[in-house]
């Protein structure tokens, strides 16, 4: 990739950046030297239970305190009468990131697994036996809990404060000028995050001062949310977070069920624990909400779309609201001279929703891709020539250009490694053996955001650096990647680099979501080295008895540890510079973050292939193959990229054909709330996967040219699945995820 | 969890009649215990019982009650003999589960029924009397046959299948002697009020289990399970078929279905209908409708039926191809590569 300017003139990568390092941390994690938040065991622990409620409207009548506390080794109870106090009305929204702080604040039960209670003791053996023994009581009104039960309201949000409908163009006037409308209904559940690691915190008060040891994806909004709600200054807070087992949305809020942890080692001035249940991470702490999605596809008789509408109806609790935006998914996928997308929320009993994997893209995508190919079949095309032939050369919701959009090579590329030419159009015309065979298609599509990152590189007298900036390692492999940006930066190799992360009292590095945080911690990491290297340059051109004396900020390139004269083939070492200016550290700063309104409309895209065999009589379901391709601007770390895609594609096959989480629609408690019954994807489900990349130079998104790779692979690939499984037996999937029953 | 004692048991006799509960793997009552779905005041641990031979004996095999699952499924006589029973342990839970999972244990093992699995929700199998939570909700997992209003549960397990079509007996020893049930007959069916009689008194304990010699069906025998993913997920439907075929004819047939009901489900209407007829798909599309003769939903999960049939048809199919020589990479799996038909 050719060298780029930033204002500092020193944007170069290459020597670090874009190599497919082995994750530094791998040997901790297989070693079971990385450290969890609930591997933490301060002296004096207490380990902390919540008892969680049983049904999903009404009050809590009556618990059994007395029972839970002369059990051995409780130390106390805290229910809603004696609830330790918060700072704040649980309702205020300091940040984006805030969801109702619910901690025992009242009787009122408003979804099932609640908590209702939290029961304190010696062990976690006695903690649990105490929240059982509580045996609430309860006055239970009838559970509203399906999208069929929950009740309509009006809002123009849907999460993060974006707007709930989208309007552009004149849809009755494209409409009228159609030649075929087409509409498609798809169904898809509601969610769980499921991590392997759950929930976990530890917090010890040492005085006025707070040490908290939880995984977090969003450090800096953490501290900031629970200093507010606890009343004090976020200085006072210490938080770790180091190594997150899987988050994918869940672990960017702190709930209330980690506050009351933190409160309660307040008031029992000891250090106190909760790692959650699986089952009690059904509720309190997120999901991705159901939705009934229609899209209606208007075509001219050549096939292109003239008028796109997507409506989604879903799900939000009854005290506070995020909803599933999938509509948004068919913003900026494909063309049409009309769109409208609308979001329709209804509240019902549940715990509040929250952002998961892709989240309103990966459930927009699935049935986008389904309405396509549902318009593709009306029109007697192949589903890729007939994305081809609608392609959106702008954003059509924007007008504006796209930063960079390599698509068609990611069809291509794609398409040609699974084989996809010769397709038969019609459904059930390939078999393997008895078992049906078909091919599907999808496009996937993610957004690039930038939140807001600092970050310090300090050069050190022995020409090792230390950087800092406080990021999220999910897994996703952020203390390599952001790593090798910085060194980058630094002009080193990355095995000088000493990485410190995880922790709050570091400079902020946003939120690890939305794809956008490789971009956004790694320019902020970039900048800070080269700010570092900046000041170095000025230290080595301005003394004469430096060989760069003279050359300027322009004539220096900083490699392998030394700046360079461009000019002629003199260099100095760092150590050497530092020594000479009698230094021991320089400190560099930077920050990254995207200011004003963009120019360009900006997305990560993919081509997905699968092809599915289905039993003819007993509707079981394989992906036998699953290919894509994918332009996500600058790869940081193909390996690490890889994984990434990989992982998101999976997550797609889980999406399609397995993640539903049921509740009995009676009294709202779920049926399947543990691995047993909620099911993801399985190694045997996986037989054959490939993601690949697509070279793609992006000098609009961000100085780096970094887009993301944490999401995208789950869009596109629901979709293509969904449609391989209609190419094999000719059923259209309404719902997800596809059961077996549904095609026999 | 509740607190409990715990012995180890150093011999059978001291587990014979011993009160509290027999824990094995414990892969079962452990997890319900932690969700408070059983209390036992006591654990009996009997994991250390010398219960670990898979011995041939007079016209067949004999099965310690302690041999894991996955031993069981690896032994080369049951390979050789009774290769439907290793396909369907291999199909069963996941190889870490089936390394601790015990023979008895994966007998003795709970209904996956979801309102058992709720202490909230009434249940006559967990607190007869309270009524059945799971009529009128979430019944896609539920029985289509030998159900009642008292409890319309399945038994879970796949080995219990190909055991019952094997014609296996389970050895009991008890305060009071030993005795003998049939696989087919020894889980009981429910009852008007529940779920039915105990299948052990109490302080009895499952010694082995005791298999019959297969003879010319030895190599005629398959498991088939279908299932949400291909790997580490319970029946939705299964069925265990053996035939022997002689000049074309079916001399000696077994079928049992698994998923269905609050047992393995034996089919001997139907396997009475497979003798004497060719073994093509018309006589086990046949054999299929009788298996599943007076099978009714028990809730939304009339589909179920309908999969019960085609299910049963394909292990006929499977059985009558033969066995292969080796079990497919996945055991049991629509998937197993082996239907060119
Ligand atoms: C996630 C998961 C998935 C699974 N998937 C499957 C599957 O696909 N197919 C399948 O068939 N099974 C499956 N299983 C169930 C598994 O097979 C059983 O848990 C196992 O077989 C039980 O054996 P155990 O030795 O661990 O029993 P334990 O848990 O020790 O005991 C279970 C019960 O049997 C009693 N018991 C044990 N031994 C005796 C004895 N000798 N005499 C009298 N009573 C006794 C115990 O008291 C207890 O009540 C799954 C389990 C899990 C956790
Ligand atoms: S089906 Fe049986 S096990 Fe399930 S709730 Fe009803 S009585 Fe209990």
């Amino acid at each position: 990739m050719a060298d780029m300017m930033t204002a500092g003139g020193h944007v170069r990568l290459g020597s670090n950046a874009g190599q497919g390092l082995t994750r530094r941390d791998g040997v901790l994690k297989v070693t079971g030297g990385a450290g969890y938040a609930a591997d933490c065991r301060p002296e004096g622990l207490l380990h902390a239970v919540t008892a969680s409620a049983g049904i999903a409207r009404g009050r809590v009548t009556h618990l059994d305190v007395a029972a839970a506390e002369a059990h051995p080794g409780v130390v106390k109870v805290y229910t809603h009468a004696n609830a330790l106090p918060l700072a704040l009305s649980p309702d205020n929204k300091i940040h984006p990131f805030v969801w109702r702080m619910d901690a025992l604040q009242s009787d009122e039960v408003r979804y099932a697994g609640q908590p209702i209670a939290l029961v304190v003791a010696h062990s976690l053996e006695a903690a649990t036996e105490g929240a059982r023994l509580l045996a609430p009581q309860y006055d239970a009104q009838p559970a509203r809990v399906t999208l069929d039960d929950a009740e309509p309201y009006e809002t123009d949000t849907t999460a993060f404060g974006r707007p709930s409908g989208h309007s552009s163009g004149d849809i009755e006037a494209a409409r009228a000028a159609a030649d075929s409308h087409l509409t498609t209904t798809v169904e898809t559940p509601s969610q769980y995050h499921n991590p392997l690691e759950p929930h976990a915190i530890t917090a010890q008060w040492h005085g006025d001062q707070l040490e908290i040891d939880t995984p977090n994806q969003a450090i800096g909004l953490a501290k900031q949310t629970i200093a507010a709600f606890l009343g004090i200054d976020p200085s006072q807070i210490l938080l770790r977070s180091p190594f997150l087992g899987g988050g994918f949305g869940a672990k960017a809020i702190v709930f209330g069920a980690q506050f009351l942890t933190i409160l309660a080692a307040r008031d029992l001035g000891q250090p106190v624990k909760m790692v959650l249940r699986r089952d009690q991470m059904y509720g309190p702490v997120g999901h991705r909400a159901p939705t009934r999605q229609t899209l209606q596809l208007d075509l001219d008789a050549e096939g292109h779309i003239l008028a796109l509408e997507h409506d989604t109806i879903t799900t939000t609790s009854t005290f506070d609201q995020f909803l599933e935006s999938a509509s948004n998914a068919s913003h900026s996928v494909y063309a049409t001279s009309a769109l409208r997308t609308e979001h329709h929320a209804r509240r019902a009993d549940i715990g509040t929703p929250g952002p998961m994997r892709a989240p309103g893209e990966a459930s927009g995508s699935a049935a986008l891709e389904i309405a396509m190919d549902v318009a593709a079949e009306a029109r007697g095309m192949d589903p890729l020539a007939f994305r081809r032939l609608n392609y959106a050369k702008i954003d059509p919701s924007t007008g504006l250009a796209f930063s960079s959009k390599a698509l068609e090579e990611c069809y291509a590329k794609a398409a040609e490694a699974f084989g996809w030419e010769g397709r038969p159009l019609a459904p059930r015309q390939m078999r393997e053996g008895r078992l049906l065979k078909g091919w599907g298609m999808g496009t996937a599509q993610f957004p690039c955001p930038m939140f807001q990152a600092a970050a310090h590189a300090t050069l050190r007298a022995d020409g090792s650096a230390v950087i800092e900036t406080s990021a999220a390692d999910m897994g996703q492999g952020a203390w390599t990647a952001l790593a090798q940006i910085a060194a980058d930066g630094l002009g080193i190799d990355v095995d000088k680099v000493e990485f410190r992360s995880g922790r709050s009292d570091l400079p902020d590095a946003g939120v690890a979501g939305g794809s956008g945080h490789t971009a956004t911690a790694g320019n902020a990491l970039f900048n800070a080295g080269a700010d570092a290297v900046r000041q170095m340059v000025d230290l080595a051109t301005n003394d004469p008895a430096s060989p760069l004396f003279g050359a300027g900020n322009l004539g220096v390139t900083a490699r392998g540890g030394r700046l360079h004269r461009n000019d002629d083939d003199r260099s100095e070492s760092y150590e050497d510079i530092l020594a000479r200016a009698g230094l021991e550290l320089l400190r560099g700063e930077g920050k990254a973050s995207r200011e004003g309104t963009p120019e360009r409309a900006m997305f990560s895209h993919g081509g997905v292939f699968a092809e599915v065999l289905v039993d003819p009589d007993l509707g079981q379901i394989r992906v036998s193959r699953l290919i894509g391709a994918f332009a996500a601007g600058r790869i940081i770390n193909p390996r690490l990229a890889r994984s990434q895609l990989l992982g998101g594609m999976i997550w797609g096959i889980g999406f399609a054909l397995h993640e539903e989480a049921l509740h009995d629609a009676r009294t709202g408690r779920f049926v399947n709330n543990d691995f047993a019954g909620y099911h993801v994807p399985v190694n045997a489900d996986v037989p054959m996967i490939e993601a690949m990349t697509v070279h793609e130079d992006d000098p609009f998104v961000n100085a780096l040219g970094i887009k993301g790779v944490g999401e995208i692979g789950v869009t596109g690939t629901v979709g293509a699945i969904a449609n391989a499984v209609w190419h094999a037996t000719g059923i259209r999937p309404a719902r997800f995820p596809i059961h077996p029953e549904s095609l026999i | 969890m509740n607190r409990f004692e715990y012995e180890r048991a150093g011999t059978l006799a001291e587990a014979i009649g011993a009160e509290g509960a027999f824990l094995a793997g414990g892969t079962n009552l452990l997890d319900l215990m932690k969700i408070g779905v059983q209390a036992p005041a006591r654990l009996v641990d009997i994991s250390r019982l010398p219960l670990t031979e898979i011995e041939p004996v007079e016209g067949g095999l004999r099965i310690g009650a302690m041999v894991r699952n996955s031993t069981l499924a690896r032994d080369p006589q049951v390979l050789a003999k009774y290769p439907a029973l290793a396909e369907a342990l291999l199909s069963g839970a996941s190889a870490q589960l089936r390394n601790a999972a015990s023979t008895g244990g994966n007998v003795m093992q709970a209904t996956r029924c979801s309102y058992y699995q709720d202490p909230l929700s009434p249940c006559n199998r967990r607190n007869p009397g309270s009524g059945c939570g799971a009529l009128g909700g979430e019944t896609r997992n539920h029985a289509v046959l030998g159900w009642t209003e008292g409890c319309i549960a399945t038994h879970p397990s796949d080995m219990c299948v190909a055991l019952a079509a094997y014609d296996a007996v389970v050895e009991i020893s008890g305060p009071e002697g030993a005795r003998s049930v049939a696989m087919a007959e020894f889980h009981p069916l429910p009852d008007a009020q529940g779920a039915g009689d105990a299948p052990l008194a109490a302080g009895e304990i499952i010694t082995h289990i005791r298999l019959p010699d297969p003879g010319a069906m030895a190599r005629h025998a398959r498991y088939v399970k279908l299932r949400e993913r291909t790997s580490f997920a319970f029946a939705i439907v299964s069925a265990a078929a053996a035939l022997a075929v002689e000049d074309g004819r079916i001399t000696q047939a077994r079928l049992a279905l698994g998923g269905v009901a609050a047992r393995p489900w034996r089919c001997r209407t139907a396997e009475a209908a497979l003798l004497g007829q060719p073994a093509t798909i018309e006589t086990f599309t046949r054999a299929a409708e009788l298996a599943l003769e007076g099978a009714s939903p028990s809730g939304a999960n009339e589909a179920k039926i309908r999969l019960a049939r085609k299910i049963a048809i394909r292990a006929l199919e499977r059985a009558a191809a033969g066995t292969p020589e080796r079990l497919p990479a996945l055991p049991a799996s629509l998937f197993a590569g082996d239907d060119n038909g």
